[in-house]
């Protein structure tokens, strides 16, 4: 008895030491992931301070900061900032809507589908942007060409990857809605549009990608404000920082927007 | 047992149509099951046995051929199916799932809640009520299904192989949850299984399908007094011959189906 005791306290010890070393280099790679942004940005300071790259075109993080801050303070960043979500937001919001209505009518209705798939099929393939000259002439150089260029580049991603969500439903839910007498109304809604959510959320992701990168080029042509704006116009007075800071913006809403889209995904999609 | 007849079958036929050669899918089924009566159909696979059920359903249409389902009132559906594991919708809570015919039907909330209850604590399901398929084992995710079919409190069930995914301890146990369930609600359970312990231990009757095309070979009374239990069906001399008889039966059509 006594030894088998001893045995199991010295197989808890070595699975103990195990675990210990495990978690230790779990964390070494965490500090890897953080360590790896830092490094770049110190080796980007060093070599645009030392001259190995030239300041013109490079200059160094500390100035990008710097001018970050002093447009923080001077209120220019608040009204680009403000102007682009604005854009954003609207434009988003009016490719999204219309590309779920769509994409779930492609979906349940066979007749729609064969109909407006060759549509959608033609016209995606063409860049919202080189309408972009026709869009301005029809709607004008303020908000409306703007919100107009993104709403025709999210919609594509969100109709196609709705009519597919329906699509992928396993049919043997079908089956069941048709054998529990569920109504049309019903199967629209307990059976077509949770069944198609996890799809069309990743349609919705990819829009919201889309809807920046189109809103920088948008912008840079017949716009007085927004963040392309800021981009083009400091690019061609060459003020490289503010171009920076510029870029930075975007990078760090295309990150915010994602995080918002993965945190409302799992609040959806509790099921999954 | 001596009841009348609840589901009448008649010279029902299923083709199925293809440009390479059509097939016949079932061939003249002729059946009745009586009020009250489980009934089991047992065949090797792709004899047809799915696909008599999921006409039965209202899932398919007969080619030729008709099946009534008798009524008694114009409240209660006609049939509700028990389906194979992937049957319970993932995106609907364990409560969700039973309550789904009854809100289906847009009964009164409080007769569904009622009824709900009832079911989710006679499966043993109460305390995962809340929670969604995806965290449950197989055999919770089954009577899940069972739920759902009885808290729908149709005129006939229709099992299209409840068990057949699940191992076979949790198969037993439901098998058995299942007859406890049944005896207590009278129903006409018309069940699909290609186990022959399964039909021997759940039965009334069982119905041998042969494939190719599918029609039934022949019929076999279980007599053995409820309540069963599996022990003593494997313990029975006569279940034993009864298994063996059934097991010949379908090894001939196995080995005719692969000529």
């Amino acid at each position: 008895m006594e030894t088998q005791e001893l045995a199991r306290n010295e197989s808890f010890e070595v699975e103990q030491r195990e675990w210990k070393l495990r978690q230790r280099k779990e964390r070494g790679k965490q500090l890897l992931t953080i360590v790896s942004p830092l490094f770049l940005l110190v080796l980007w300071e060093v070599m645009s301070r030392t001259g190995i790259l030239d300041i013109r075109f490079f200059p160094p993080p500390s100035t990008i900061v710097q001018t970050f801050y002093d447009m923080v303070v001077s209120g220019v960043m608040a009204k680009h900032v403000g102007v682009s979500l604005y854009r954003i937001f609207i434009g988003f919001l009016a490719g999204v809507i219309p590309g779920i209505i769509v994409g779930l009518l492609m979906g349940l209705y066979s007749p729609i589908r064969h109909f407006v798939q060759p549509i959608v099929m033609a016209l995606m393939p063409i860049p919202t942007l080189a309408l972009l000259p026709i869009i301005i002439i029809l709607f004008g150089i303020g908000d409306l060409s703007k919100v107009v260029t993104i709403a025709g580049s999210v919609f594509f991603p969100v109709v196609i990857n709705t009519a597919a969500g329906v699509l992928n439903i396993d049919k043997i839910y079908l089956d069941v809605a048709n054998n529990y007498q569920t109504s049309q109304w019903n199967f629209f809604f307990k059976i077509a549009l949770p069944g198609a959510l996890p799809v069309m959320l990743e349609g919705i992701q990819m829009g919201q990608a889309i809807a920046l990168l189109t809103i920088v080029a948008a912008e840079m042509m017949g716009a007085t404000s927004g963040i392309g704006y800021l981009i083009w116009t400091s690019y061609k007075a060459f003020l490289l920082p503010e171009m920076y800071v510029g870029l930075i913006l975007i990078s760090f809403f295309g990150y915010l927007f994602s995080l918002i889209l993965r945190a409302l995904q799992n609040k959806l999609l509790p099921w999954r | 047992m001596e009841g009348k007849p609840k589901i009448t079958v008649d010279g029902l036929m299923k083709a199925f149509y293809k440009k390479q050669g059509s097939v016949i899918a079932l061939e003249d089924i002729s059946l009745t099951v009586d009020e009250g009566e489980f009934v089991c159909i047992v065949g090797p696979s792709g004899c047809g046995k799915t696909t008599l059920l999921r006409i039965l359903a209202g899932l398919e249409q007969p080619s030729v051929g008709s099946f009534t389902i008798a009524t008694e009132t114009n409240d209660r559906p006609l049939q509700s199916m028990v389906f194979q594991e992937r049957g319970v919708i993932p995106w609907l809570t364990v409560r969700e799932n039973v309550a789904f015919g009854l809100k289906m039907r847009n009964l009164p909330k409080a007769f569904i809640t009622e009824r709900t209850d009832f079911y989710l604590k006679k499966t043993g399901l109460e305390r995962f009520a809340s929670l969604y398929p995806k965290e449950l084992s197989g055999g919770m995710k089954q009577r899940v299904s069972i739920a759902r079919a009885f808290a729908n409190d149709p005129e006939i069930l229709l099992m299209d192989e409840p068990f057949g995914a699940l191992d076979e301890q949790n198969r037993f146990i439901l098998q058995e949850e299942l007859l406890s369930i049944w005896a207590e609600t009278k129903k006409t359970v018309l069940f699909i299984t290609h186990s022959i312990d399964e039909a021997l231990l759940l039965s009334d009757r069982i119905l041998l399908m042969g494939a190719q095309p599918g029609k039934i070979i022949e019929e076999i009374i279980i007599d053995m007094p409820r309540p069963r239990k599996m022990e003593d069906v494997r313990k029975d001399p006569e279940m034993a011959a009864k298994f063996i008889d059934i097991w010949r039966h379908l090894q001939e059509e196995v080995l005719k189906s692969r000529e």
